[in-house]
Protein backbone atom coordinates (compact mmCIF):
# COMPACT_ATOMS: atom_id res chain seq x y z
CA UNK A 1 0.00 0.00 0.00
CA UNK A 2 0.89 4.01 -0.88
CA UNK A 3 0.39 6.75 1.21
CA UNK A 4 0.85 10.20 -0.91
CA UNK A 5 0.90 12.69 2.54
CA UNK A 6 0.81 16.32 1.36
CA UNK A 7 2.45 18.79 3.80
CA UNK A 8 2.31 22.52 3.75
CA UNK A 9 4.66 25.18 4.67
CA UNK A 10 3.01 28.04 6.96
CA UNK A 11 4.21 30.33 9.83
CA UNK A 12 4.93 28.89 13.14
CA UNK A 13 2.38 28.37 15.24
CA UNK A 14 4.20 30.25 17.83
CA UNK A 15 4.70 33.18 16.00
CA UNK A 16 2.26 36.39 16.93
CA UNK A 17 1.50 37.35 13.20
CA UNK A 18 1.98 40.97 12.23
CA UNK A 19 -0.36 42.43 9.15
CA UNK A 20 1.44 44.54 6.60
CA UNK A 21 0.70 48.84 7.04
CA UNK A 22 -0.56 48.66 3.46
CA UNK A 23 -3.44 46.08 4.47
CA UNK A 24 -1.41 43.77 1.22
CA UNK A 25 -1.07 40.64 3.96
CA UNK A 26 0.89 39.43 6.97
CA UNK A 27 4.28 39.65 7.15
CA UNK A 28 6.50 36.72 6.05
CA UNK A 29 9.82 37.81 5.63
CA UNK A 30 12.40 36.82 8.53
CA UNK A 31 9.99 35.04 10.14
CA UNK A 32 10.26 31.49 11.47
CA UNK A 33 8.29 28.94 9.35
CA UNK A 34 7.07 24.99 9.75
CA UNK A 35 5.15 22.75 8.55
CA UNK A 36 1.22 23.07 9.05
CA UNK A 37 0.74 21.50 12.79
CA UNK A 38 -2.00 18.35 11.51
CA UNK A 39 0.23 18.05 8.48
CA UNK A 40 3.01 16.37 10.83
CA UNK A 41 0.29 13.90 12.67
CA UNK A 42 -0.58 12.78 8.76
CA UNK A 43 3.57 11.95 8.14
CA UNK A 44 3.66 10.04 11.37
CA UNK A 45 0.18 8.35 11.08
CA UNK A 46 1.37 7.48 7.57
CA UNK A 47 4.75 6.02 9.01
CA UNK A 48 3.15 4.27 11.94
CA UNK A 49 1.45 2.58 9.21
CA UNK A 50 4.29 1.82 7.24
CA UNK A 51 5.95 0.59 10.54
CA UNK A 52 3.51 -1.69 11.60
CA UNK A 53 4.11 -3.27 8.07
CA UNK A 54 0.75 -2.24 6.30
CA UNK A 55 1.93 0.02 3.85
CA UNK A 56 4.97 -0.09 1.73
CA UNK A 57 5.90 3.59 0.60
CA UNK A 58 5.01 6.90 1.93
CA UNK A 59 5.49 9.94 -0.92
CA UNK A 60 5.44 13.60 0.99
CA UNK A 61 4.27 16.10 -1.41
CA UNK A 62 4.36 20.00 -0.97
CA UNK A 63 2.75 22.43 -3.57
CA UNK A 64 4.51 25.88 -3.34
CA UNK A 65 7.57 28.11 -3.84
CA UNK A 66 11.27 27.06 -3.08
CA UNK A 67 11.20 27.00 0.32
CA UNK A 68 8.14 24.84 0.60
CA UNK A 69 10.64 21.98 -0.34
CA UNK A 70 11.64 22.22 3.51
CA UNK A 71 8.54 20.77 4.48
CA UNK A 72 9.09 17.81 2.39
CA UNK A 73 12.87 17.37 3.46
CA UNK A 74 11.11 17.10 7.10
CA UNK A 75 8.73 14.43 6.04
CA UNK A 76 11.64 12.50 4.59
CA UNK A 77 13.48 12.55 7.63
CA UNK A 78 10.46 11.55 10.08
CA UNK A 79 10.04 8.88 7.34
CA UNK A 80 8.65 9.39 3.86
CA UNK A 81 10.56 7.30 1.13
CA UNK A 82 9.94 9.93 -1.71
CA UNK A 83 9.56 13.64 -2.22
CA UNK A 84 7.77 15.36 -4.58
CA UNK A 85 7.63 19.10 -4.90
CA UNK A 86 5.12 21.17 -7.49
CA UNK A 87 7.01 24.29 -7.90
CA UNK A 88 4.35 27.80 -8.20
CA UNK A 89 4.62 31.27 -7.30
CA UNK A 90 2.17 33.43 -6.18
CA UNK A 91 -1.44 32.49 -4.60
CA UNK A 92 -2.67 29.49 -4.03
CA UNK A 93 -6.58 28.43 -3.59
CA UNK A 94 -7.27 25.06 -1.76
CA UNK A 95 -8.98 24.40 -5.00
CA UNK A 96 -6.33 25.03 -7.32
CA UNK A 97 -4.30 22.87 -4.68
CA UNK A 98 -6.41 19.79 -4.76
CA UNK A 99 -6.60 20.06 -8.49
CA UNK A 100 -2.63 19.39 -8.40
CA UNK A 101 -2.57 16.61 -5.76
CA UNK A 102 -5.54 15.07 -8.18
CA UNK A 103 -2.74 15.17 -11.35
CA UNK A 104 -0.34 13.82 -8.75
CA UNK A 105 -2.64 11.06 -7.90
CA UNK A 106 -3.18 9.79 -11.24
CA UNK A 107 0.63 9.29 -11.61
CA UNK A 108 1.59 8.13 -8.21
CA UNK A 109 -1.36 5.98 -7.89
CA UNK A 110 -1.47 5.57 -4.23
CA UNK A 111 -3.82 4.00 -1.85
CA UNK A 112 -4.67 6.43 0.82
CA UNK A 113 -3.77 10.59 0.90
CA UNK A 114 -3.60 11.83 4.14
CA UNK A 115 -2.98 15.70 4.86
CA UNK A 116 -3.85 18.00 8.17
CA UNK A 117 -7.57 18.89 8.11
CA UNK A 118 -7.15 22.71 8.28
CA UNK A 119 -3.74 24.71 7.25
CA UNK A 120 -3.34 27.97 10.37
CA UNK A 121 -2.58 29.92 7.70
CA UNK A 122 -5.67 30.92 6.15
CA UNK A 123 -7.74 28.20 7.72
CA UNK A 124 -9.69 27.14 4.99
CA UNK A 125 -10.13 23.59 5.80
CA UNK A 126 -10.78 22.55 2.71
CA UNK A 127 -8.04 20.65 0.72
CA UNK A 128 -8.59 17.40 1.73
CA UNK A 129 -12.35 17.16 0.70
CA UNK A 130 -12.19 18.74 -2.69
CA UNK A 131 -9.76 16.22 -3.40
CA UNK A 132 -12.11 13.46 -2.91
CA UNK A 133 -14.36 15.42 -4.57
CA UNK A 134 -12.32 15.20 -7.34
CA UNK A 135 -11.18 11.88 -7.33
CA UNK A 136 -14.52 10.58 -6.10
CA UNK A 137 -12.92 8.83 -3.68
CA UNK A 138 -14.37 8.35 0.36
CA UNK A 139 -13.48 11.29 2.89
CA UNK A 140 -12.46 10.71 6.51
CA UNK A 141 -12.10 14.01 7.51
CA UNK A 142 -10.95 15.43 11.24
CA UNK A 143 -9.64 12.05 11.92
CA UNK A 144 -8.25 10.87 16.04
CA UNK A 145 -8.17 7.32 15.31
CA UNK A 146 -7.54 5.24 12.20
CA UNK A 147 -7.34 1.65 11.81
CA UNK A 148 -6.02 0.23 8.62
CA UNK A 149 -8.24 -2.87 7.83
CA UNK A 150 -8.00 -5.27 4.64
CA UNK A 151 -9.52 -3.30 2.33
CA UNK A 152 -10.52 -0.07 4.08
CA UNK A 153 -10.02 2.32 6.95
CA UNK A 154 -12.29 2.52 10.29
CA UNK A 155 -11.55 6.24 11.34
CA UNK A 156 -12.75 8.04 14.10
CA UNK A 157 -13.98 11.64 13.68
CA UNK A 158 -14.51 14.44 16.06
CA UNK A 159 -17.42 16.06 15.48
CA UNK A 160 -18.98 19.12 17.11
CA UNK A 161 -21.58 16.39 19.34
CA UNK A 162 -18.01 14.49 20.50
CA UNK A 163 -17.15 11.26 17.49
CA UNK A 164 -18.05 9.63 14.64
CA UNK A 165 -16.53 6.13 13.21
CA UNK A 166 -16.93 5.76 9.79
CA UNK A 167 -15.45 2.84 7.63
CA UNK A 168 -14.02 4.13 4.14
CA UNK A 169 -12.70 1.98 0.93
CA UNK A 170 -9.73 2.08 0.29
CA UNK A 171 -8.87 3.99 -1.86
CA UNK A 172 -9.38 7.58 0.26
CA UNK A 173 -7.90 10.29 1.76
CA UNK A 174 -8.06 11.17 5.24
CA UNK A 175 -7.86 14.54 6.94
CA UNK A 176 -5.76 14.46 10.24
CA UNK A 177 -6.63 15.65 13.48
CA UNK A 178 -3.61 17.16 16.02
CA UNK A 179 -5.07 14.32 18.61
CA UNK A 180 -4.70 11.31 16.13
CA UNK A 181 -0.69 11.37 16.86
CA UNK A 182 2.18 12.58 18.66
CA UNK A 183 4.77 13.76 15.92
CA UNK A 184 8.09 12.48 16.48
CA UNK A 185 11.12 14.84 15.81
CA UNK A 186 13.10 14.20 13.07
CA UNK A 187 16.99 12.16 14.60
CA UNK A 188 20.10 13.24 13.28
CA UNK A 189 21.49 10.80 11.58
CA UNK A 190 17.62 10.17 9.90
CA UNK A 191 17.96 14.13 9.33
CA UNK A 192 21.39 13.09 7.65
CA UNK A 193 19.82 10.87 5.54
CA UNK A 194 16.91 12.33 4.42
CA UNK A 195 18.94 14.40 2.41
CA UNK A 196 19.90 11.96 0.11
CA UNK A 197 16.14 10.79 -0.31
CA UNK A 198 15.32 11.88 -3.52
CA UNK A 199 12.68 15.21 -4.31
CA UNK A 200 10.77 15.02 -8.06
CA UNK A 201 10.44 18.80 -8.76
CA UNK A 202 7.50 19.53 -11.18
CA UNK A 203 6.95 23.13 -12.73
CA UNK A 204 3.13 23.54 -11.99
CA UNK A 205 2.72 24.93 -16.00
CA UNK A 206 3.89 21.55 -16.99
CA UNK A 207 0.49 20.09 -15.48
CA UNK A 208 -1.80 21.60 -17.50
CA UNK A 209 -4.44 22.91 -15.19
CA UNK A 210 -5.51 26.37 -14.11
CA UNK A 211 -4.41 27.93 -10.73
CA UNK A 212 -5.41 31.44 -11.47
CA UNK A 213 -7.31 32.61 -8.21
CA UNK A 214 -10.96 32.92 -7.75
CA UNK A 215 -11.28 34.90 -4.61
CA UNK A 216 -9.49 38.25 -4.69
CA UNK A 217 -8.17 39.37 -1.49
CA UNK A 218 -8.79 42.91 -0.84
CA UNK A 219 -7.68 44.04 2.46
CA UNK A 220 -5.90 42.21 5.35
CA UNK A 221 -6.42 44.55 8.74
CA UNK A 222 -5.90 44.12 12.23
CA UNK A 223 -8.77 42.76 13.90
CA UNK A 224 -10.26 45.16 16.80
CA UNK A 225 -8.47 45.27 19.88
CA UNK A 226 -10.25 44.45 23.37
CA UNK A 227 -9.89 47.25 25.64
CA UNK A 228 -7.33 46.48 28.36
CA UNK A 229 -8.52 44.88 31.60
CA UNK A 230 -7.85 45.06 35.26
CA UNK A 231 -6.49 42.89 37.78
CA UNK A 232 -8.28 42.33 40.83
CA UNK A 233 -6.96 41.49 43.97
CA UNK A 234 -9.19 38.52 45.10
CA UNK A 235 -11.95 36.38 44.70
CA UNK A 236 -14.64 38.71 46.35
CA UNK A 237 -13.34 41.58 44.54
CA UNK A 238 -14.06 39.42 41.40
CA UNK A 239 -17.52 38.47 41.91
CA UNK A 240 -18.31 42.10 42.99
CA UNK A 241 -17.28 43.66 39.97
CA UNK A 242 -18.94 40.56 37.69
CA UNK A 243 -22.17 41.59 39.44
CA UNK A 244 -21.98 45.38 39.69
CA UNK A 245 -19.27 46.71 36.95
CA UNK A 246 -20.21 43.85 33.86
CA UNK A 247 -23.33 43.10 35.03
CA UNK A 248 -23.02 39.38 33.61
CA UNK A 249 -23.78 37.63 36.74
CA UNK B 1 -30.26 35.52 -8.07
CA UNK B 2 -31.43 33.23 -5.13
CA UNK B 3 -29.13 31.43 -2.03
CA UNK B 4 -29.35 27.98 -0.88
CA UNK B 5 -29.05 27.13 2.61
CA UNK B 6 -27.84 23.51 3.85
CA UNK B 7 -30.51 23.05 6.65
CA UNK B 8 -28.00 21.28 10.01
CA UNK B 9 -30.14 19.01 12.11
CA UNK B 10 -31.04 15.65 13.68
CA UNK B 11 -33.69 14.20 11.61
CA UNK B 12 -35.65 15.36 14.67
CA UNK B 13 -34.91 19.31 14.91
CA UNK B 14 -33.10 21.78 13.61
CA UNK B 15 -29.36 22.20 15.16
CA UNK B 16 -29.40 25.46 16.45
CA UNK B 17 -26.94 27.14 13.75
CA UNK B 18 -28.80 26.60 11.14
CA UNK B 19 -30.79 29.74 12.61
CA UNK B 20 -27.75 31.79 12.09
CA UNK B 21 -27.18 30.52 9.17
CA UNK B 22 -30.52 31.60 7.60
CA UNK B 23 -29.81 35.16 8.88
CA UNK B 24 -26.01 35.31 6.97
CA UNK B 25 -27.99 33.75 3.91
CA UNK B 26 -31.06 36.69 4.17
CA UNK B 27 -27.95 39.18 4.31
CA UNK B 28 -26.80 38.28 0.71
CA UNK B 29 -30.61 38.05 -0.81
CA UNK B 30 -34.03 37.93 0.48
CA UNK B 31 -34.23 34.99 -1.88
CA UNK B 32 -33.21 32.32 0.64
CA UNK B 33 -34.38 28.81 -0.31
CA UNK B 34 -33.36 26.13 2.54
CA UNK B 35 -32.71 22.30 1.82
CA UNK B 36 -32.70 19.48 3.94
CA UNK B 37 -31.61 16.05 3.52
CA UNK B 38 -32.21 13.31 5.57
CA UNK B 39 -34.81 10.37 6.68
CA UNK B 40 -37.83 11.09 8.39
CA UNK B 41 -36.38 14.35 9.09
CA UNK B 42 -40.80 15.78 8.03
CA UNK B 43 -40.47 17.39 11.48
CA UNK B 44 -37.26 19.52 11.16
CA UNK B 45 -38.34 20.52 7.78
CA UNK B 46 -41.35 21.41 8.84
CA UNK B 47 -39.50 23.27 11.63
CA UNK B 48 -36.92 24.89 8.81
CA UNK B 49 -40.36 26.17 6.72
CA UNK B 50 -41.16 28.00 9.74
CA UNK B 51 -38.05 30.67 10.05
CA UNK B 52 -39.81 33.50 8.44
CA UNK B 53 -36.34 34.16 6.23
CA UNK B 54 -37.05 30.82 4.19
CA UNK B 55 -39.22 31.00 1.42
CA UNK B 56 -39.22 27.88 0.34
CA UNK B 57 -38.17 24.09 1.69
CA UNK B 58 -36.71 21.76 -0.53
CA UNK B 59 -36.94 18.05 1.36
CA UNK B 60 -34.76 15.28 0.31
CA UNK B 61 -35.34 11.89 1.81
CA UNK B 62 -33.83 8.50 1.85
CA UNK B 63 -32.13 5.58 4.01
CA UNK B 64 -28.59 6.71 2.96
CA UNK B 65 -28.92 10.58 4.56
CA UNK B 66 -30.07 9.22 7.44
CA UNK B 67 -26.00 9.83 9.02
CA UNK B 68 -25.29 13.22 6.84
CA UNK B 69 -22.53 11.70 5.10
CA UNK B 70 -21.00 14.18 2.76
CA UNK B 71 -19.92 11.74 -0.05
CA UNK B 72 -23.73 11.48 -0.16
CA UNK B 73 -24.91 14.37 0.60
CA UNK B 74 -22.57 16.04 -1.86
CA UNK B 75 -24.15 15.06 -5.22
CA UNK B 76 -27.77 15.70 -3.90
CA UNK B 77 -26.73 19.53 -3.41
CA UNK B 78 -24.93 19.91 -6.59
CA UNK B 79 -28.19 18.95 -8.49
CA UNK B 80 -29.56 21.56 -6.84
CA UNK B 81 -26.88 24.10 -7.34
CA UNK B 82 -27.79 25.24 -10.71
CA UNK B 83 -30.44 27.50 -9.77
CA UNK B 84 -28.80 29.33 -7.17
CA UNK B 85 -25.98 31.78 -6.96
CA UNK B 86 -24.67 30.94 -3.48
CA UNK B 87 -24.86 27.54 -1.29
CA UNK B 88 -24.69 28.57 2.38
CA UNK B 89 -23.61 26.56 5.56
CA UNK B 90 -22.69 26.85 8.93
CA UNK B 91 -18.72 26.47 9.20
CA UNK B 92 -18.92 24.00 11.98
CA UNK B 93 -17.88 20.11 11.96
CA UNK B 94 -21.13 19.10 9.08
CA UNK B 95 -20.38 22.28 7.16
CA UNK B 96 -16.62 21.98 6.96
CA UNK B 97 -17.22 18.13 6.06
CA UNK B 98 -19.42 18.97 3.17
CA UNK B 99 -19.38 22.20 1.46
CA UNK B 100 -15.91 21.70 -0.13
CA UNK B 101 -17.08 18.84 -1.35
CA UNK B 102 -19.67 20.48 -3.07
CA UNK B 103 -17.81 23.88 -4.35
CA UNK B 104 -14.90 21.14 -5.81
CA UNK B 105 -18.16 19.41 -8.05
CA UNK B 106 -19.36 23.04 -9.03
CA UNK B 107 -15.19 23.91 -9.23
CA UNK B 108 -15.66 26.86 -7.03
CA UNK B 109 -13.07 28.33 -5.31
CA UNK B 110 -14.61 28.04 -1.65
CA UNK B 111 -15.18 31.09 0.82
CA UNK B 112 -14.61 29.63 4.61
CA UNK B 113 -15.71 31.09 7.81
CA UNK B 114 -17.16 34.32 7.38
CA UNK B 115 -18.23 36.65 9.85
CA UNK B 116 -19.60 39.50 7.92
CA UNK B 117 -21.16 39.67 4.78
CA UNK B 118 -20.23 43.04 3.28
CA UNK B 119 -21.99 42.55 -0.51
CA UNK B 120 -23.24 39.56 -2.00
CA UNK B 121 -19.50 38.77 -3.44
CA UNK B 122 -17.21 40.38 -0.58
CA UNK B 123 -16.85 38.97 2.83
CA UNK B 124 -14.72 39.40 5.90
CA UNK B 125 -13.03 36.24 7.48
CA UNK B 126 -10.42 35.72 9.81
CA UNK B 127 -7.16 34.31 8.96
CA UNK B 128 -4.07 32.91 10.89
CA UNK B 129 -6.41 32.10 14.01
CA UNK B 130 -8.21 35.41 14.26
CA UNK B 131 -5.37 37.82 14.20
CA UNK B 132 -5.78 39.39 10.81
CA UNK B 133 -8.94 39.87 8.99
CA UNK B 134 -9.32 39.46 5.81
CA UNK B 135 -11.58 41.17 2.98
CA UNK B 136 -12.06 38.97 0.44
CA UNK B 137 -14.16 38.79 -3.34
CA UNK B 138 -14.94 36.17 -5.06
CA UNK B 139 -15.48 36.03 -8.61
CA UNK B 140 -16.96 32.76 -9.33
CA UNK B 141 -20.73 32.53 -10.44
CA UNK B 142 -21.45 30.13 -8.14
CA UNK B 143 -20.55 30.95 -4.61
CA UNK B 144 -19.90 28.49 -2.04
CA UNK B 145 -19.45 29.76 1.18
CA UNK B 146 -19.73 28.63 5.12
CA UNK B 147 -20.30 31.17 7.84
CA UNK B 148 -19.18 31.59 11.03
CA UNK B 149 -22.40 31.38 13.67
CA UNK B 150 -21.30 32.99 16.49
CA UNK B 151 -20.87 36.05 14.41
CA UNK B 152 -24.19 36.28 13.30
CA UNK B 153 -27.77 36.07 14.80
CA UNK B 154 -30.16 33.71 14.96
CA UNK B 155 -33.42 34.19 12.98
CA UNK B 156 -36.62 34.61 14.51
CA UNK B 157 -38.08 30.78 14.33
CA UNK B 158 -41.59 31.23 14.03
CA UNK B 159 -44.10 32.68 12.44
CA UNK B 160 -42.79 31.58 8.58
CA UNK B 161 -45.18 29.52 6.01
CA UNK B 162 -42.84 28.27 3.73
CA UNK B 163 -44.20 26.06 1.08
CA UNK B 164 -41.60 22.47 1.73
CA UNK B 165 -41.41 20.63 -1.70
CA UNK B 166 -39.52 17.44 -2.73
CA UNK B 167 -36.41 17.01 -4.10
CA UNK B 168 -34.73 13.84 -5.78
CA UNK B 169 -32.58 11.38 -3.82
CA UNK B 170 -29.50 10.63 -5.13
CA UNK B 171 -27.78 7.78 -5.60
CA UNK B 172 -25.96 5.94 -2.36
CA UNK B 173 -21.89 6.34 -1.99
CA UNK B 174 -21.23 2.99 -1.33
CA UNK B 175 -17.36 3.43 -0.32
CA UNK B 176 -18.53 5.44 3.14
CA UNK B 177 -20.19 3.19 5.80
CA UNK B 178 -21.22 5.18 8.60
CA UNK B 179 -20.59 3.04 11.66
CA UNK B 180 -21.64 4.96 14.60
CA UNK B 181 -21.92 8.12 16.27
CA UNK B 182 -21.24 9.14 20.20
CA UNK B 183 -22.74 11.98 21.60
CA UNK B 184 -21.95 13.46 24.85
CA UNK B 185 -25.20 14.43 26.27
CA UNK B 186 -25.36 16.72 29.07
CA UNK B 187 -27.66 18.86 30.22
CA UNK B 188 -25.58 22.19 30.40
CA UNK B 189 -26.26 24.64 27.62
CA UNK B 190 -24.59 23.58 24.49
CA UNK B 191 -20.88 25.54 24.24
CA UNK B 192 -21.55 27.42 21.16
CA UNK B 193 -24.89 29.04 22.35
CA UNK B 194 -24.22 29.33 26.08
CA UNK B 195 -24.41 32.76 28.04
CA UNK B 196 -21.69 32.15 29.94
CA UNK B 197 -18.66 29.43 29.33
CA UNK B 198 -16.41 28.01 32.31
CA UNK B 199 -13.21 26.24 30.79
CA UNK B 200 -10.34 24.89 32.12
CA UNK B 201 -7.10 23.93 30.67
CA UNK B 202 -3.77 22.55 31.83
CA UNK B 203 -3.82 24.15 35.23
CA UNK B 204 -6.63 21.52 36.18
CA UNK B 205 -3.83 19.04 36.41
CA UNK B 206 -6.22 15.53 36.19
CA UNK B 207 -9.58 14.79 34.92
CA UNK B 208 -10.59 14.18 38.66
CA UNK B 209 -10.12 18.41 39.40
CA UNK B 210 -12.65 19.41 36.70
CA UNK B 211 -15.22 18.27 39.24
CA UNK B 212 -14.30 22.26 40.60
CA UNK B 213 -14.91 23.46 37.09
CA UNK B 214 -18.47 21.51 36.90
CA UNK B 215 -19.55 23.23 40.05
CA UNK B 216 -19.23 26.61 39.44
CA UNK B 217 -20.87 25.60 35.76
CA UNK B 218 -23.65 24.08 37.25
CA UNK B 219 -23.71 27.14 39.81
CA UNK B 220 -23.76 29.74 36.88
CA UNK B 221 -25.76 27.40 34.42
CA UNK B 222 -22.61 27.50 32.13
CA UNK B 223 -21.59 25.43 29.52
CA UNK B 224 -18.23 23.81 29.46
CA UNK B 225 -15.17 24.41 27.51
CA UNK B 226 -11.44 23.73 27.56
CA UNK B 227 -8.25 23.87 26.22
CA UNK B 228 -6.48 22.09 23.79
CA UNK B 229 -3.97 21.40 26.30
CA UNK B 230 -6.59 19.99 28.65
CA UNK B 231 -8.19 17.77 26.20
CA UNK B 232 -4.89 16.27 25.08
CA UNK B 233 -4.39 15.34 28.32
CA UNK B 234 -7.30 13.24 28.22
CA UNK B 235 -9.26 15.63 31.22
CA UNK B 236 -12.10 16.02 29.46
CA UNK B 237 -13.70 15.05 25.90
CA UNK B 238 -12.73 16.56 22.47
CA UNK B 239 -16.40 18.03 21.86
CA UNK B 240 -15.40 20.51 24.71
CA UNK B 241 -12.53 22.14 23.33
CA UNK B 242 -12.19 25.73 22.66
CA UNK B 243 -10.19 27.58 20.04
CA UNK B 244 -8.56 27.76 16.30
CA UNK B 245 -8.91 23.93 15.37
CA UNK B 246 -12.16 23.78 18.42
CA UNK B 247 -14.77 25.45 18.72
CA UNK B 248 -15.56 29.17 18.25
CA UNK B 249 -17.60 30.64 21.46
CA UNK B 250 -18.76 34.42 22.02
CA UNK B 251 -20.76 33.87 25.13
CA UNK B 252 -21.54 37.02 27.49
CA UNK B 253 -19.13 35.96 29.90
CA UNK B 254 -16.12 33.69 29.33
CA UNK B 255 -14.00 32.24 32.34
CA UNK B 256 -10.84 30.80 31.87
CA UNK B 257 -9.30 28.95 34.80
CA UNK B 258 -6.26 27.42 34.45
CA UNK B 259 -5.07 28.53 31.08
CA UNK B 260 -2.44 30.42 29.80
CA UNK B 261 -3.95 31.76 26.62
CA UNK B 262 -1.98 30.23 23.50
CA UNK B 263 -2.70 32.15 20.71
CA UNK B 264 -4.94 29.18 18.94
CA UNK B 265 -6.96 29.43 22.54
CA UNK B 266 -7.88 32.83 22.28
CA UNK B 267 -8.69 32.17 18.82
CA UNK B 268 -11.96 30.87 20.18
CA UNK B 269 -13.06 32.95 23.03
CA UNK B 270 -11.39 36.76 22.35
CA UNK B 271 -14.55 38.10 20.77
CA UNK B 272 -16.68 37.20 24.18
CA UNK B 273 -18.32 40.35 25.61
CA UNK B 274 -16.66 39.79 29.17
CA UNK B 275 -13.54 37.32 30.00
CA UNK B 276 -12.28 36.40 33.35
CA UNK B 277 -8.81 34.52 33.77
CA UNK B 278 -7.66 33.10 36.72
CA UNK B 279 -4.19 31.74 36.71
CA UNK B 280 -1.21 31.47 38.73
CA UNK B 281 1.29 32.51 36.47
CA UNK B 282 1.08 36.63 36.09
CA UNK B 283 2.49 36.57 32.69
CA UNK B 284 -0.03 34.14 30.74
CA UNK B 285 -0.74 35.90 27.90
CA UNK B 286 -4.35 35.20 28.63
CA UNK B 287 -3.96 38.12 31.28
CA UNK B 288 -3.64 40.04 28.07
CA UNK B 289 -7.35 39.69 26.62
CA UNK B 290 -9.00 39.61 29.94
CA UNK B 291 -11.31 42.02 31.47
CA UNK B 292 -10.77 40.82 34.76
CA UNK B 293 -7.59 39.17 35.80
CA UNK B 294 -6.84 37.05 39.52
CA UNK B 295 -3.57 36.20 39.69
CA UNK B 296 -3.99 32.79 41.85
CA UNK B 297 -4.07 29.79 42.27
CA UNK B 298 -7.10 28.24 40.72
CA UNK B 299 -7.45 25.28 43.67
CA UNK B 300 -7.87 28.05 46.53
CA UNK B 301 -9.67 30.51 44.23
CA UNK B 302 -12.43 28.42 43.01
CA UNK B 303 -13.53 27.30 46.72
CA UNK B 304 -13.78 31.25 47.59
CA UNK B 305 -15.26 31.66 44.11
CA UNK B 306 -18.46 29.19 44.85
CA UNK B 307 -18.60 30.71 48.04
CA UNK B 308 -18.52 34.02 46.93
CA UNK B 309 -21.52 33.08 44.14
CA UNK B 310 -23.01 31.28 46.96
CA UNK B 311 -23.47 34.21 48.90
CA UNK B 312 -25.04 36.01 45.45
CA UNK B 313 -28.92 35.48 46.12
CA UNK B 314 -29.46 36.94 42.47
CA UNK B 315 -28.09 34.40 40.24
CA UNK B 316 -30.21 33.33 37.45
CA UNK B 317 -30.05 29.54 36.15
Amino acid sequence: MKILVAVKRVIDYNVQIRVKEDGSGVVTDNVKMSTNPPDDNAIEEAVKIKEAGKATEIVAITVGAEKAQETVRKALAVGADKGIHVKTEGVLEPLAVSKIINKIVEKEKPDLVFMGKQAIDDDCNQTGQMLSALLNWPQATFASNIEVKEKSLEVTREIDEGLETVEINIPAIVTCDLRLNEPRYASLPNIMKAKKKPIEEINVSDLGIDITPRVQQLKVEEPPKRKAGIKVANVAELVQKLKNEAKVL
Amino acid sequence: MSVLLIAEHNNKDLRPFTLNAATAASQIDADVHAVIIGQNSETAAKKLSELPVIKKVISIEAPHYENFTAENFAPAIVKLAENYSHIICSANTFGKNLMPRVAAHLDTSQVSDIIKVISPDTFLRPIYAGNAFATVKTNDTKKCITIRPTSFEPCESSGGTATIEKGQAGEEFSNTKFIKREEVKSDRPELGTARIVVSGGRGMQSGDNFKLITEVADKLGAAIGASRAAVDAGYISNDHQVGQTGKVVVPDLYIAIGISGAIQHLAGMKESKVIVAINKDGEAPIFSVADYGLEADLFEALPQFMEELNKLNTIQK
